[in-house]
């Protein structure tokens, strides 16, 4: 689905991903792990193109997108979840859904807002409510709605778990979980160990700006030394 | 009673106008975060276009109605080619050279008009139905004030549709928030962009249009229509449309009930209630503190010392300016003494502008009072020159003082706005306060001392006073001070939380640059003999301005190289036909290819290759 080649970005002068590869299979959930600053939400940004990489090679689903304008990746089926959230806090949550809104595609059925309700029965409340006047884990689930209105083959996340109280964090793993359960694929970039192992089918671990370690969510469960080296604080 | 109620009803259809501009200029605002400076410009096209086609019409109802729609059609898709040209190439451009930009613009599009429709004022013939009446409180009220009063509310009512029940406009305020998110959503948005250039455009078009039958096609209009388009917008609260409609009903009551009661001052007034809202309310009426650009934390150059090279390149043209006497003639030397003030002028922009952070659009009050001062003390109060050339930085560091209290607690456009408010109640003070300013006639005789009357003398007591205090504000750059200053604009938060007092810091640098920019202005006034009230119009803040980007705002040396190029390039346009098209033009140029100016393109020629 996704292939990640030697993905090197700058911020300004700063060498932030230096020689990044992976891939995620069609229908996996893989998880980017890694300790704050190793480079997670940049390689995200790199992969939408708000940041432009230098250097390096996204293949989606056989085309190379790197470079491309950040529209152009989101309709070739890049959907992304920025971490911070960036709900349009002036319109309602209908609102926010109808910008994500964009054709199917793959003959899939289109995502419409009542499938969405269903799938996060608490926005089914708030339809007319404005943005800015929701709860944080409300408002993550409105930003992960409103990215999968424009049909995505691919689920960027960005530590969707932050912030989150228990209880909503286990709410958004059984989304998550559904939405692997009709094909979607995921790719989560996420600090907290436990909610990826959750959700996750492999994991790969990104320390400075470089992948450290790549395998199963079974086999990072495994090696302790792999979690002591690469993601304890 | 019945006065009240027809003056009442005039600024009813005053506020109509003014939101029709205010509208479109909030719309691209509100969106591209671009301060359209040439929306006059295009209100203007509308008025000159819909003159060429109403002219060619019939003279009925339905005709006109047909006519004012294709000029506002027309005009939108003028706005539409701009949007397209120019203003795509410069979204990531610093807001001020945005601003310049489209400056550019007004000076090309005002040449253009001169061209195709010459230079007399056009009115529209006006028939039987267009002159008409209606009898209101008693009086008679014109017909077609009435039909502008609807308008208003009808352009608002439909703007209000467009943005809350369709895709579009969803879009159009998501991209007001969040543009970058609205692009990773999967939304074009140069098509949005342009859409929206061109939805402003046409209702400047058709407020051009529309202000016809009570007015004129001239070319004064667009500078006229963009200062109270500005003032309706910031007062209203940047990109919010209730606000400008709001913002446009409370000037154009005030100006209704003014221009009666108290004609003299009705601009003040304007200016006044605009500077009282922005004190108790920084965003405008209706408005909301704009997002900081997520990421695009700007890294500016930092100040360094100069290298070896650059200091004797310096200590050479300081000799060399030292001995100009020695070989140019009088008329020379005269041009050299007008450089040297330009360069403290622009010194003085640039200190408060570069490291200070605060771009101003006004700076020339500051260099008028200075003049003013001066001749004002030749000729009131007959004192010699050097203690007018005293008064003048003190009074200008005085005023500047004055109006910066209220200034540096806004920033970016809205400072910018508030410092151009403040320079056309200056402007308007002078230019109609007749009995000590002498109004439009200026002040004249307003000669050197005996001593200095030698225009090598002159030439060398200005080069002491405008180089030493250009060194001076250098100095001080790289004094504790400067550094302090430079924090609070990369952080005010962080400066306050080391403990800097940063509104009193941004205010010392902004009465210290008025000073200097005074200085300026009294040297200038002795060495022309004269003031006029063109020094302080909104013409002469941008020359300034266009000197500070052409060096280059980001260098030290950037003001002094700006105000020598500018200077000569404009003193060699000047002369040409259809000058203000070429300067406009070279501004736009200036600001898509060298955005870093003159010093800055030198800079990193000189430091290609080296080790940072």
């Amino acid at each position: 689905m996704l292939a990640v080649e030697e993905l090197h970005s700058f911020y300004g002068r700063a060498h932030i991903l230096q020689g990044v590869s992976f891939a995620v299979a069609p229908g996996a959930v893989l998880v980017l792990l890694g300790r704050n600053g190793a480079g997670k939400s940049t390689t995200m940004k790199s992969l939408i193109g708000l940041v432009r990489p230098a250097r390096g090679r996204i293949r989606l689903a056989g085309a190379d997108i790197a470079g491309w304008e950040p529209h152009r990746i989101a309709r070739a089926g890049l959907g992304y979840v920025p971490e911070e959230r960036r709900i349009f806090t002036e319109l309602t949550v209908l609102e926010n859904l109808e910008v994500g809104r964009q054709p199917a595609r793959d003959g899939r059925p289109a995502w419409t807002p009542e499938a969405l309700f269903a799938l996060f029965p608490n926005l089914a409340e708030l339809r007319h409510r404005p943005g800015g006047r929701m709860s944080g884990g409300e408002q993550q689930m409105l930003t992960i709605a409103r990215t999968l209105m424009g049909n995505p083959r691919l689920l960027l996340l960005d530590e969707p778990s932050e912030g989150l109280a228990p209880v909503i964090l286990e709410q958004m793993a059984h989304a998550i979980l559904a939405l692997k359960a009709q094909g979607v694929t995921v790719l989560l970039a996420e600090q907290n160990l436990h909610f990826a192992a959750r959700v996750a089918d492999a994991a790969t671990v990104i320390e400075t700006g470089r992948i450290v370690w790549a395998g199963s969510m079974a086999a990072l469960q495994a090696d302790e030394a792999a979690r002591r080296a690469h993601l304890q604080v | 009673m019945d006065f009240v109620v027809v003056q009442a009803l005039t600024g009813l259809a005053g506020a109509s106008s003014l939101f029709l501009v205010a509208a479109g200029l909030t719309v691209i605002f509100g969106v591209t975060r671009v301060v359209n400076f040439a929306h006059g410009s295009l209100y203007m096209l509308g008025a000159y276009i819909g003159w060429s086609i109403l002219t060619r019409l019939p003279r009925d109802p339905a005709w006109f109605a047909a006519g004012v729609l294709l000029a506002a059609l027309a005009t939108a898709a003028l706005g539409a080619l701009l949007e397209m040209g120019l203003l795509r190439r410069i979204y990531r451009a610093p807001e001020l050279l945005q601003l310049l930009a489209t400056f550019g613009v007004v000076l090309m599009v005002q040449d253009a008009a001169l061209y195709l429709w010459g230079p007399d004022e056009l009115t529209l013939p006006r028939p039987p139905w267009l002159r008409g009446f209606v009898a209101v409180a008693g009086s008679r009220f014109p017909l077609f004030d009435l039909v502008l009063i609807g308008v208003g509310p009808l352009v608002l009512g439909l703007l209000w549709l467009l943005l809350a029940r369709t895709r579009f406009g969803v879009l159009l305020r998501a991209a007001t928030q969040d543009r970058e998110m609205v692009a990773a959503l999967g939304v074009d948005q140069t098509v949005l962009f342009t859409v929206v250039f061109a939805l402003g455009a046409g209702l400047a078009g058709l407020g051009g249009v529309l202000s016809l039958p009570d007015g004129s096609a001239n070319l004064h209009i667009d500078l006229d229509v963009i200062t109270d388009a500005f003032v309706v917008v910031v007062v209203g609260g940047m990109g919010s449309l209730p606000g400008a409609f709001l913002a446009a009903l409370l000037i154009g009551e005030l100006q209704a009930f003014g221009i009666v009661l108290l004609p003299k001052i009705t601009l003040v007034l304007v200016f006044l209630v605009m500077a009282v809202v922005l004190v108790f309310r920084p965003h405008g009426l209706l408005g909301r503190p704009q997002a900081v650009a997520r990421g695009a934390a700007e890294a500016l150059a930092l100040v360094r010392p100069a290298v070896p090279a650059l200091r004797w390149l310096g200590l050479a043209v300081l000799a060399l300016a030292l001995a100009a006497p020695l070989f140019a003639g009088p008329y020379l030397l005269s041009v050299l003494t007008e450089m040297l003030v330009a360069v403290l002028f622009a010194a003085s922009l640039h200190f408060m502008m570069g490291p200070g952070g605060m771009a101003s659009f006004g700076h020339a009050a500051w260099f008028g009072i200075g003049a003013y001062a001066a001749a004002l003390a030749t000729h009131a109060l007959a004192a010699p020159m050097p203690a007018g050339l005293l008064l003048a930085p003190l009074a200008a560091g005085a005023a500047a003082g004055l109006f910066g209290w209220f200034i540096v607690r806004l920033s970016g456009v809205y400072l910018a706005m508030l410092t151009l408010a403040f320079a056309q109640i200056v402007w308007a003070v002078v230019f109609q306060w007749d009995a000590v300013t002498g109004g439009d006639n200026g002040i004249l005789g307003v000669w050197p001392a005996r001593w200095a009357g030698d225009p090598r003398v002159y030439y060398l007591l200005a080069l002491a006073l405008c180089g030493g205090a250009a060194m001076l504000l250098r100095r001080v750059l790289y004094a504790p001070f400067g550094y302090a200053l430079r924090a609070t604009r990369d952080s005010p938060l962080r400066a306050e939380a080391i403990g800097l007092h940063a509104g009193r810091i941004r205010l010392a640098a902004f009465a210290l640059a008025g000073a200097a920019a005074g200085l300026a202005g009294g040297v200038f006034a002795y060495a022309k003999g004269s003031v006029f009230p063109t020094y302080i119009a909104v013409g002469h803040s941008v020359d300034a301005l266009v000197a500070v980007l052409l060096g280059g705002v980001q260098t030290i040396a950037g003001p002094v190289v700006g105000a020598l190029a500018y200077t000569a390039l404009f003193d060699a346009l000047l002369t040409t036909s259809f000058w203000r098209f070429k300067l406009g033009a070279f501004i736009v140029l200036l600001v898509l290819f060298f955005p870093a100016g003159i010093a800055g393109a030198a800079q990193r020629l000189w430091e290609r290759g080296r080790p940072a």
